[in-house]
């Protein structure tokens, strides 16, 4: 342990430079230009202190503070180890860019008070900050909370639709049925000592099946806020009901910080292990990465088909999680730690390219008024800007080598490979399904991103409104380019992320991967005959055939193009009506996956003049779950409602028959 | 591994380029043997050749409301097709490059050139471009799996995943049969025919636009560009073979270019293996018709099956 | 001895697997049938190769016998049947082929968990390919479960034979020579006595699909 605290210092003064702007915005709280204008820059300055706080902690040790305040038993407890180090980085860049562009996304006359906006924006940021940094149950709890509170007023910010209500209701309803079972979980770690420091959680001796109690109650509570299936069902009514800049920050950062949550639990406060925790955790991912990726497939609004593929990307950081439960259970901690930076380096990866395109769509929803794809098309030409930016983020999040995305995947079956050498018959023979599956999705994600992309971006206009459609300003067009930035700089310099992400293995797994060789241009975690990727050498591959090719063309040929009306096979007027809408790209899963769908179909006859093709598509496992228990609950409260009588002597007989009862069995 | 040497870059740097140059060769020669097999005398095996050319010194025609991309994606599909090119070992497997994209970064270029090709088949915004994207990138999310479950047993068994080494272990260790290289190599095999659009999945052939895969993507190119796309789907199908070559025939691999014997039985040994296994491509496509779309799942799903089968099979058997 | 033999018996019994699910996924009755003829021929050889390399004189024998009756016999008077009953075309499975070959999978990987405390106390060579033979009894199950063409379901229980007898070879050497011999007299005659039954199926309904058995049931 240090001496000084600088870093955690600093990261405690940049969380209250957070809330200090969100009450300066408060001063003058009707005025877009002194919030946004302002405050929001400043803010994403102390993101950008924040990540490098986080970058120059990972290279120190452990360091630890107690802040003077709450409860007069149990002060603050702060720690920043490289686990922390690793989400502050990755809260501070993120936010560093939302903040910017949303500096320039506010604009008057929409919702609630730029003001409000702003404080709650920013006590949201810093609420996910002292989640990372707390050290004792309570402070993780009240941090915890008010994140879920912050951002449930900032789901709810244009309140007067009824839809939104909805949405933010279901929201805060699952959050607090997750943090109701967090609470329990720590409750059961302290094991009877009743200290709810992290340290005293630490050391306290649990069996494996209060052990397998914590993990449960974690997974479910923390599982509640990531997003997996099937709690998945807040996600995709919540984020879409967002201002975009708050939707990216909730897709990109908070659920990542439950993953935070889930690891500080199961990799650094439970000291029991049973090794089917893992296959559980990897089979949720799946299951969610599986289910995500198929109904973000089937969306037709641009923000519900980020969250779902949000909810893929959780999947994907869960099968990574439980690898490395698995790993570690069973005594390999260098494959563990080889899954754990692939797990880490996913919640980067998300957390970038995530809030790239949800930004994006705010821009586009700015420019159009539509979030509804089937309504956009061609914005490729109007918006060159947003475009090509958001094109960094889709080929990120298709896994398209050399962005960012790909690296993650890439480690990912790469710690698959590792499982034969479990020695346990049936759970190195499952492994193989779950790397297909994990194939899959990832495949299927980039089927999803053509979607996205060619249909909001590519094609021709599908309105004649988006002819006036106008790029992103240019505060805008910095945070974009920050986050993309960062998914290409993540994508080419694994070996140097990972030489910092590795920290987190060697402090909770003592194994840490292979560091980088040749000045980092050749990734290779675990040995250069092994595997090895070197994504700088893959870029440069690319772009100097490229450059080749349209020299050698050039020189060898001729550089003429004639611009002319597009051929179409024969030259029959093209109209916008004739390309894919987002229903008919998507119709292929539809039919290979029917069976996870509910649908319902409205079928133009062939004599229409004007036809109209309807889907709609529902989540199963909200009939099959969500119902049944809201029926339930119903019936519960009716039957309830039978002892109400409304006659006071009614309410007096029953407490005294209740204390009659009583004293009887005290007797 | 190959050491990296100045000798060892320009070597690789030249089999890069003779793969470039050789690879609608074998498209000619499957196209001519396909004719031979169905009693017609065929183009030529040259025929794609003088096609390139042609299109070369057209003048390029592109719709008006094409965007930068249209123009950039057949560069980057040729680039991509290159690149693989230079991971794949043909005639030896010191190959200096291949650190660059192991066999799960192969994968990932395939996907990174089909996502392109399925971008700019919807950048005009016509009707059959985007058919033809769609149906491409279902191909591919049913292929991918797959090609990875076939890269994961030679993995397994090779104990590596960057291509040339695993060719370079079954090359030069003693013999040994591997069942489980029997079910990868037919998986394999059908998802060559998926991923380079031959019948029984897609017809390379076909004028019919409703029932096109590939060629609906590229309709609205012209000229160079059409030129440069034909060019990188023949680049294709030579790497696919040769990454077949190279996990499941590897004998006559030499180690590097500096052994000019190795390179001596490397060299006929690699025109013949490309002969019979475009012949034999030729042979599959001619005994087999075109199946409707959406069998095409069933297709790939058994040869993801097949892959798994030899993964399985390599886990539970050892062999 | 050589460890050539094993890795022959290896690669023999990944064939197995293999046209087990080739069976499992193909439409066609009649190729059916020429997989099951294949599948005896790999049986046989299998056998051969273990009769040649163990010394067994019996297996010899078993071999000759697999071949006789599973590659020549049973195919061709199931093929007389077929064209006889003319039902060479299954026209749906009960369940989308890849949801059945998935299924498949999973029986496999569960057939080998079976197997590998069994094959564990068996001392001979080959026991691994235990599991494989369990699983190719598990295919033809689901084959007969999954298809609703009673030929199918008939091709699916020899099919399920051929497992069991992979099994004996592949655990203890073969059965003794009386058991051999009773298991293939009974598999030719339980063959010739389905025959009939095909064709009393069909007179009754005009059709060889099962689900019209349904109407048997009484309300």
């Amino acid at each position: 342990m240090t001496g000084t605290h600088t870093e955690l210092l600093g990261a405690v003064a940049i969380g209250g430079g957070w809330l200090a702007i969100g009450v300066l915005g408060l001063l003058r709280s009707h005025s877009t230009g002194w919030v946004g204008r302002a405050l929001f820059p400043f803010g994403s300055l102390l993101g950008i202190a924040l990540a490098a706080v986080g970058i120059i902690a990972l290279a120190h040790g452990v360091e630890t503070l107690i802040l003077p305040i709450g409860l007069p038993e149990l002060p603050f407890h702060l720690r920043l180890d490289a686990l922390s180090a690793v989400f502050l980085v990755l809260l501070g860049a993120t936010a560093a860019g939302v903040s910017i562009f949303a500096a320039g996304y506010f604009r008057p006359g929409e919702g609630t008070a730029p003001g409000l906006l702003g404080l709650q924006y920013h006590v949201f940021l810093a609420s996910m900050l002292f989640v990372v940094l707390a050290d004792d149950a309570l402070s993780f709890m009240m941090a915890w909370e008010s994140m879920a509170l912050s951002s449930y007023f900032l789901v709810t910010s244009q309140h007067r639709l009824p839809e939104i209500r909805k949405a933010g209701y279901l929201y805060l309803l699952i959050a607090h049925l997750g943090a109701a079972a967090i609470v329990l979980s720590f409750g059961v770690m302290q094991g009877g000592s009743w200290q709810f420091t992290f340290e005293a959680l630490r050391a306290a001796q649990l069996t494996p099946a209060w052990a397998s109690m914590v993990f449960f109650l974690a997974l479910f509570g923390f599982g509640a806020k990531a997003g997996i299936v099937p709690l998945h069902v807040w996600l995709p009514e919540a984020h879409p009901a967002a201002p975009s800049p708050v939707s990216a920050l909730m897709s990109g950062v908070m659920l990542e910080i439950a993953v935070y949550g889930l690891l500080r639990v199961n990799l650094d406060l439970l000291q029991v292990q049973v090794w089917w925790w893992g296959l559980v955790t990897l089979g949720l991912g799946l299951l969610t990465a599986l289910y995500g990726v198929l109904f973000a497939a089937v969306q037709t609004d641009m923000k519900r088909l980020l969250a779902y593929s949000s909810i893929e990307n959780i999947g994907i950081i869960f099968i990574g999680l439980g690898l490395t439960l698995i790993f570690r259970s069973f005594h390999m901690p260098a494959f563990a730690a080889l899954a754990l930076a692939a797990t880490l380096y996913h919640c980067l990866n998300h957390a970038f390219a995530k809030s790239l395109l949800f930004l994006g769509t705010g821009s586009v929803l700015h420019a159009t008024g539509e979030r509804n794809l089937g309504r956009l098309g061609g914005l490729i030409h109007r918006m060159p800007w947003v475009a090509w930016l958001a094109l960094v983020g889709t080929l990120a999040i298709a896994g398209i080598p050399p962005f960012n995305g790909f690296v993650s995947e890439w480690l990912l079956l790469q710690s698959f490979l590792f499982t034969p050498f479990i020695p346990r018959e049936f759970v190195n023979m499952l492994l193989p399904l779950g790397a297909s599956g994990l194939t899959l999705a990832a495949a299927l994600a980039a089927y999803l991103m053509v979607k996205f992309y060619g249909i909001v971006f590519l094609g021709q206009p599908r309105e004649a409104k988006l002819a006036q459609s106008h790029d992103c300003g240019r505060l805008e067009r910095l945070g974009l380019l920050w986050l993309a930035s960062a998914c290409v700089l993540l994508g080419i310099f694994p070996a140097q992320t990972l030489a910092l992400i590795g920290q987190v293995g060697e402090e909770l797994l003592g194994a840490t991967t292979a560091p980088p060789l040749w000045h980092g241009l050749l990734f290779a975690p675990i040995s250069p005959e092994r595997a090895a990727y070197s994504p700088a050498l893959f870029l440069l591959g690319i772009a100097v055939f490229v450059g080749l090719t349209m020299l050698i063309v050039r020189i060898a040929y001729h550089g003429r193009i004639r611009r002319a009306a597009p051929w179409v096979c024969g030259g029959f007027p093209l109209t916008p009506r004739m390309q894919d809408t987002s229903e008919g790209f998507s119709q292929p899963i539809r039919q290979i996956f029917e069976p996870f769908f509910r649908m319902r179909r409205e079928l133009p006859s062939p004599f229409d003049a004007a036809p109209h093709y309807r889907v709609q598509i529902e989540d199963r496992i909200w009939h099959w779950l969500y119902v049944p228990v809201v029926v339930s609950v119903q019936w519960i409260a009716r039957a309830a409602g039978m002892i109400q009588r409304g006659r006071i002597s009614t309410y007096l007989l029953y407490s005294f028959v209740t204390l009659l009862v009583l004293l009887i069995w005290v007797l | 591994m190959g050491a990296v040497t100045l000798t060892a870059v320009l070597a690789q740097a030249a089999a890069t380029v003779m793969a470039v140059l050789v690879a609608p060769l074998l498209l000619g020669w499957v196209n001519q043997c396909r004719a031979w097999l169905q009693n017609r005398s065929g183009p030529g095996i040259l025929r794609p050749y003088r096609q390139i050319r042609k299109l070369f010194h057209k003048d390029a025609v592109i719709a008006s409301n094409a965007s930068p991309l249209f123009r950039l994606v057949p560069y980057v599909e040729f680039a991509s097709m290159a690149l693989a090119a230079a991971i794949i070992p043909t005639l030896w497997t010191g190959l200096p490059f291949a650190i660059a994209a192991d066999t799960i970064a192969l994968v990932g270029l395939f996907a990174m050139a089909r996502l392109f090709l399925a971008l700019a088949a919807m950048d005009i915004g016509t009707a059959f471009g985007s058919i033809g994207a769609r149906r491409e990138m279902l191909i591919g999310f049913l292929a991918e799996p797959a090609l990875l479950m076939v890269f994961f047993t030679t993995s397994l068994i090779a104990r590596s995943t960057s291509l040339p080494t695993i060719a370079d272990g079954f090359a030069h260790q003693p013999f040994a049969l591997f069942p489980s290289l029997a079910f990868a190599s037919v998986a394999f095999v059908m998802v060559l025919l998926a991923e380079n659009t031959r019948i029984p999945v897609d017809n390379p052939a076909t004028h019919l636009e409703l029932t096109m895969i590939h060629e609906a993507t590229v309709l609205e190119y012209s000229a160079r560009h059409l030129a440069l796309i034909d060019w990188s789907a023949a680049l294709k199908l030579f790497n696919y073979v040769c990454i077949g070559l190279a996990l499941f025939l590897p004998w006559g691999l030499a180690e590097s270019p500096a052994n000019p014997a190795g390179l001596l039985l490397a060299a006929p040994a690699l025109v013949l293996k490309l002969a019979v296994a475009g012949a034999g491509l030729a042979l599959i496509e001619t005994l087999n018709a075109k199946m409707r779309l959406f069998r095409a799942p069933e297709f790939l799903a058994t040869a993801f099956l097949l892959a798994m089968l030899g993964l399985l099979v390599r886990l539970l058997l050892g062999s | 001895m050589a460890s050539l033999p094993l890795e022959l018996i290896n690669t023999c019994a990944a064939l197995l697997l293999l046209l087990s699910f080739a069976m499992l996924s193909q439409r066609r009755v009649l190729t059916q049938v020429d997989l099951y003829a294949a599948q005896g021929l790999v049986l046989s050889v299998s056998i051969f190769i273990t009769a040649w390399s163990t010394h067994q004189l019996h297996l010899y024998f078993s071999c000759g016998l697999t071949l006789l009756l599973k590659v020549l016999v049973l195919p061709l008077i199931l093929r007389r049947l077929i064209h006889r009953l003319d039902a060479n075309w299954e026209t749906e499975t009960l369940l989308n082929m890849p949801s059945v070959l998935l299924i498949g999978l999973l029986l496999v990987m569960f057939a080998f968990v079976l197997a590998q405390p069994i094959s564990e106390l068996a001392t001979t060579l080959t026991h691994g390919t235990l599991g494989i033979a369990l699983a190719v009894v598990m295919l033809a199950f689901l084959m007969m479960i999954t298809r609703r063409k009673a030929v199918s379901q008939v091709v699916g229980f020899l099919a399920m034979e051929n497992g069991l007898l992979f099994a004996a070879a592949s655990t203890t050497y073969g059965m003794p020579m009386a058991v051999e011999l009773g298991v293939g007299l009974d598999v030719l005659v339980g063959m010739i006595i389905l025959g009939i039954f095909l064709f009393h199926i069909r007179e009754q309904f005009e059709s060889l699909d099962l689900s019209h058995l349904e109407s048997l049931k009484e309300d």
